[in-house]
């Protein structure tokens, strides 16, 4: 199969799969069957495209002219290339894991469930492998419209008013921000390919470019830069799956990716370093990394913890690419990699915690580690992963963001990235440390202090747990990939960290 | 050759086959006759387009009078594709029209709505052919008092009076028209748009003019609803039977507009009134206004039919605004929104009809589980509200690029801010309804899936599918657009 | 002088604003549309008037006749009041049905019933 096919058949074969689950909606078995079946192909034809991009290729597809002079076509470099490959990756995980968890939950309306997943990856591809500014947007909002009904997806008052939030932050940022920068860009430059060294330089005076990047960065609210972040601790109240893949790898990743992408391909770093119209932009993030991950702290809900440790590790990646240093570039591009796969596993643990623990509240977990011994180990090993320890893949992105910081001679986000390690420590490691080291007779009883951003139904008190009782099978296996996944990201991190190289160093 | 006739055919067919609904009185066979009338409209409009696009500017005096004396039929690529537009809506609303007119007017009146709809028609047609500006005032009384009837023909008696009130406002802008004409013929002598293209500008500075050009806009204003001479506009549209609304909300304002830019650009192009004066200012902030003001005023509605009339005065501010830009950008952005806007509130409309054929009523509180009970319907509406929106690949995010295009170049930051606004705006209007019908249960006892015939889903989905061919491929469209747009910025011929 | 010169665009105001007036006072929809005509009818008097040039006799080819009046503007509004004609003839008709749906023409009392629906 030649590459450029492939390229076209790894963002069709996701909405090809959402036009087949539904009609395969009638028998569970055959639908799961059908996503399972899109999600191999689509690892697949992404391991096929990987060669010639680790070769140094630059693969372009070029598919219809949309306005004249503006067409849209994909072109996969070395992030795109990075990205495409996780979420692809992930995909298969998420749909193992959703079939456990969907069955064990009884969530109704199953088939849209997975016929919108299957649309969310397809334009994530899209976005992976947008050859222009006007390629990424048309999947951008694919994205964030294909994902609004698994927010909904519970049709709650709850629901309906996330959903509310998502699609209004969402849409209000991409469409009052970011397409006005799209445009503006078209208007002083007349294109919106994605090119080695930028298409600005030369073409806007330094007062522009910063109102540029300005728009750029926070009208892709999908990269939850504070202050247009209350998106996604609203989308908490989506089925844990949802929650995994999409809010912690496809969704945000998308919005980080983009703004990287902007960064090194419309502006150029060399140009915007040049500028310096970035700089108060890395304070914006490096606020952003510590109001969330204090906030994180303050959270009892689980996954409304992990929504603002979300929130601050996607400030790292924009922090990275807001130095715009070489090292500060590959540090993003690599913890987009790291942070998922350590992101993923927490947000599959809360699930299985919630649909065989009935427990969505740190507070109710201790001495979870009894009857959930493998969760609560994965859990562990995220948190690592996430914090930046060694032996996991965090570590890697966080050592060259460190570095990052050290090239462009700023200290003082150098002890921001410190801080915020300690605090991750903080608000992540004693939930498998109780669970396993505590009594489950310690445990509160179950008050009404709900996490207001998210609550999700079942806080019954539950029996205690009598001997081991983990998740279904299928999601125990997702988790154990993804765990797997942080370790073996730590002793083989060359991939990636080669790809990214190619993105700096053209 | 037959084909050199076209110009005139284009008006007369459907002028003359009027008369035969009204002989005929069968509903379906007055329903026949209007079809195959609108059919051949449409062939004879894309030929005409076909022929200005190779050729350049046909011109046919009427009768053989020679300009500027007879009437003379001028068309270039604003015009035709303006015909385009008129007899494509027709062509989808007809097959449309047939089981939704059934069920929203008493069968013996239904003749009566045929006959109208072809005087109507065969007015906007008139309008958007002739290069007579008298001319263009008997042609938009023919259509603006078949569309009275039409309004009146709706099953709530409130059509009545919003036809009455319509009557009453359309008359004074047709009457203010015909004034500024009569100013304009004053100081000229001569009636013909290219004449008086050369002729204005040495009497230009004359108070005559001014004036006359002050009556022109507020007459035209109120034809095309322009903000605040909109007033008619709700009402009429609301209780119109389905069929009416469709097709005068997708063409009826359109051909307005397409006068507006006629007089602004082509009979008074010699001279600079939008350089004089704070003309381009007036109709700036009017269209903003209208804009936000139309699109706040939408989300507080509970009759959807309604919510999507305030919708439409809300886009027309965008095609005003893409005038008072007074460059080729935004004149092209108006020209292709008068395109694209006709073809997503079509669609959006037909849903209207498709849940009234079904349901009786389009209360939002109706629309309970409706995603549920229509979902062709429902995803039908969902799909042009994203164009409403302006979500890529759509129709309304062609136009929109191009409007902010045009006021990113012009540097009118607080136009850029009224167009995104208002595009949000519309998130919430559309995503109001959408709640409503996809995340509450449907009511008890209410049937199954139950939906409109495909005699109205085709149609439906056509024009909604057309939405999206011309938002993927908007080269063909706005190649058009850009043509006409230099056309009106060009020497008067 | 001046002012009679100008006498019949006076009149044409006058008739114009009074016309104008009505339509939008009156709370009557027949006397609206009995407003509605007097307006138009200032417009007929304008184009007629303008067509007159001063020793000007009817436009008739004859010996002798040198200086007439431009029939153009005569022809014009034939059409006009054509077109009033059916405008007046159609929203009489409306206020018949009016009539009959909510049995009164009164404005405001129309009004009042639409707010109850």
């Amino acid at each position: 199969m030649t590459v450029e096919l492939a390229i076209i058949l790894a963002v069709a074969v996701p909405f090809a799969g959402a036009v087949l689950i539904p009609l395969a909606g009638a028998t569970p078995n055959l639908r799961e069957t059908v996503t399972l079946v899109c999600a191999a192909i689509l690892l697949y034809l992404v391991s096929v495209i990987y060669p010639a991009v680790a070769a140094g290729g630059v693969p372009e597809v070029y598919l219809f002219e949309m306005l004249p002079g503006l067409s849209v076509f994909f072109l996969v470099e070395p992030l795109g290339m990075i990205f495409a490959g996780i979420a692809s990756f992930l995909w298969i995980a998420t749909s193992v894991y959703s079939i456990g968890y969907m069955r064990a939950h009884n969530e109704e309306n199953q088939t849209r469930f997975y016929a919108y997943f299957a649309i969310a990856l397809g334009a994530t591809m899209g976005i992976a492998f947008a050859g222009n500014m006007l390629t990424l947007f048309i999947f951008y909002e694919v994205l964030t419209l294909s994902t609004f009904p698994l927010v909904a997806h519970a049709g709650t008052e709850d629901a309906k008013r996330a959903g509310r939030v998502y699609l209004g932050i969402l849409l209000g940022t991409s469409i009052g921000l970011l397409l006005l920068a799209i445009i503006w860009t078209w208007t002083l430059t007349g294109t919106l390919d994605f090119t080695d060294g930028g298409i600005l330089a030369g073409k806007a005076d330094g007062l522009t470019v910063g109102i540029l990047l300005a728009l750029y960065t926070f009208g892709i609210g999908k990269a939850a830069l504070m202050p247009f972040h209350r998106w996604l601790p609203a989308a908490m109240v989506a089925p844990t799956p949802v929650s995994a893949l999409l809010h912690a790898v496809a969704v945000v990743k998308a919005g980080v990716f983009t703004v990287v992408k902007v960064v090194i391909y419309i502006f150029g770093i060399d140009f915007l370093f040049d500028i310096g119209v970035s700089e108060w932009l890395q304070y914006v993030a490096a606020a952003t990394i510590l109001i969330a991950s204090l906030v994180a702290m303050t959270r009892d809900n689980l996954k409304a913890r992990l929504a603002y440790s979300t929130i601050s590790q996607l400030s790292y990646i924009i922090l990275g690419a807001m130095l715009v240093t070489d090292l500060g570039i590959i540090g993003s591009g690599m913890h987009i990699a790291m942070h998922a796969f350590g992101k993923i596993t927490l947000f599959f643990c809360a699930g299985a915690f919630m649909i065989a623990a009935h427990k969505t509240e740190i507070s109710q977990m201790r001495g979870i580690g009894r009857a959930m011994p493998l969760t609560t180990l994965a859990f562990f090993i995220g948190s690592l992963s996430v914090i930046g320890l060694p032996p996991m893949g965090g570590l890697w992105s966080k050592w060259y963001l460190a570095l990052g910081t050290l090239e462009a001679g700023k200290l003082g986000l150098l002890g921001v990235l410190m801080v915020s390690s300690l605090l991750n420590v903080a608000y992540l490691l004693p939930i498998p440390f109780r669970g396993f080291f505590s009594s489950p007779q310690e445990n509160p009883p179950p008050e009404s202090s709900h996490d207001h951003d998210s609550e999700h139904g079942h806080t019954h008190d539950h029996d205690r747990p009598k001997g081991i009782k983990e998740a279904p099978v299928a999601c125990l296996i997702a988790i154990g990939v993804t765990s797997a996944g942080c370790l073996v990201l730590f002793f083989f991190p060359d991939p990636v960290y080669e790809l990214m190289r190619m993105v700096v160093a053209p | 050759m037959i084909a050199a006739q076209y110009p005139a055919l284009q008006v007369v067919l459907a002028l003359l086959a009027a008369p035969v609904c009204l002989i005929l009185r069968r509903p379906r066979a007055a329903w026949a006759v209007a079809t195959v009338i609108t059919w051949i409209s449409l062939a004879i409009a894309l030929s005409l387009l076909g022929r200005v696009w190779e050729t350049g500017v046909i011109l046919y005096p009427m009768g053989d009078w020679a300009a500027p004396w007879g009437i003379e039929y001028q068309i270039d690529t604003v015009n035709a594709f303006m015909l385009v537009i008129v007899t494509l809506i027709g062509s989808v609303v007809m097959p449309f029209a047939r089981a939704s007119v059934e069920a929203e007017i008493e069968e013996e009146r239904i003749y009566l709505f045929y006959c109208m709809y072809l005087l109507n028609l065969a007015g906007l047609l008139g309008i958007a052919i002739t290069g007579d500006v008298f001319n263009l005032f008997v042609f938009l009384e023919i259509s603006s008092l078949s569309s009275y009837v039409m309004i009146s023909l709706g099953r709530d008696q409130r059509a009545l009076t919003a036809a009455y009130r319509y009557l009453v406002m359309g008359t004074i802008g047709a009457t203010f028209y015909i004034i500024g004409v009569g100013m304009m013929y004053m100081m000229t002598g001569t009636l013909n748009m290219a004449d008086l293209a050369t002729i204005l500008p040495a009497v230009a500075d004359s108070r005559t003019i001014q004036v006359a050009l002050g009556f022109l806009t507020v007459g035209l204003g109120l034809k095309l609803a322009l903000f605040p001479l909109h007033l008619w506009l709700p009402n009429a549209y609301t209780y119109a039977p389905s069929a009416v609304t469709v097709f005068l909300a997708a063409t009826g304002t359109k051909v307005a507009v397409y006068a507006f830019i006629r007089i602004f650009f082509t009979v008074f192009g010699g001279v600079e009134v939008f350089n004089a004066g704070f003309i381009p200012e007036i109709l700036a902030v009017l269209a903003a206004l209208a804009m936000i003001g139309a699109s706040v005023v939408a989300i507080y509605q509970t009759d959807v039919k309604r919510l999507l009339a305030y919708s439409s005065i809300a886009q027309i501010g965008y095609m005003v605004l893409g005038i008072s830009m007074v460059t080729v950008t935004g004149l092209a952005g108006t020209i292709v929104h008068l395109f694209n806007h006709a073809i997503m509130k079509g669609g959006l409309f037909m849903a209207m009809g498709c849940i009234l054929f079904k349901i009786g009523s389009v209360q939002l509180d109706q629309f309970e589980g409706l995603g549920k009970r229509m979902p062709v319907t429902m995803a039908a509406f969902v799909a042009g509200g994203f164009s409403l929106i302006g979500v890529p690949l759509t129709v309304g995010f062609v136009s929109k690029w191009y409007l902010v295009q045009a006021a990113l170049e012009k540097g009118w930051w607080l136009a850029v801010a009224a167009i995104l606004v208002s595009s949000l705006l519309a998130v919430i209007y559309i995503w109001r309804v959408v709640e409503v019908a996809y995340f509450r249960p449907p009511p008890k006892g209410s049937a199954e899936v139950s939906e409109a015939p495909l005699s109205m889903l085709v149609p439906l989905w056509i024009l909604i599918g057309a939405s999206y061919y011309f938002g993927i491929d908007a080269t063909r469209t706005l190649d058009i657009a850009f043509v006409a747009a230099e056309t009106l910025f060009g020497p008067p011929q | 002088m001046e002012f009679l010169g100008l006498l019949n665009y006076w009149i044409i105001i006058v008739l114009m604003m009074t016309g104008f007036y009505i339509v939008i006072a009156h709370n009557n929809l027949v006397k609206k549309i009995v407003g509605l005509n007097i307006f138009q009818a200032s417009v007929f008097v304008f184009y007629i008037t303008m067509a007159k040039v001063k020793g000007g006799t009817a436009p008739i080819l004859a010996e002798g006749i040198e200086v007439y009046s431009n029939p153009l503007p005569h022809v014009l509004i034939l059409t006009a009041i054509v077109v009033g004609v059916a405008t007046t003839a159609l929203g009489l008709a409306l206020v018949i049905r009016i009539r009959d749906a909510y049995g009164t023409i009164e404005d405001d009392e129309i009004e009042a019933r639409e707010n109850e629906l």
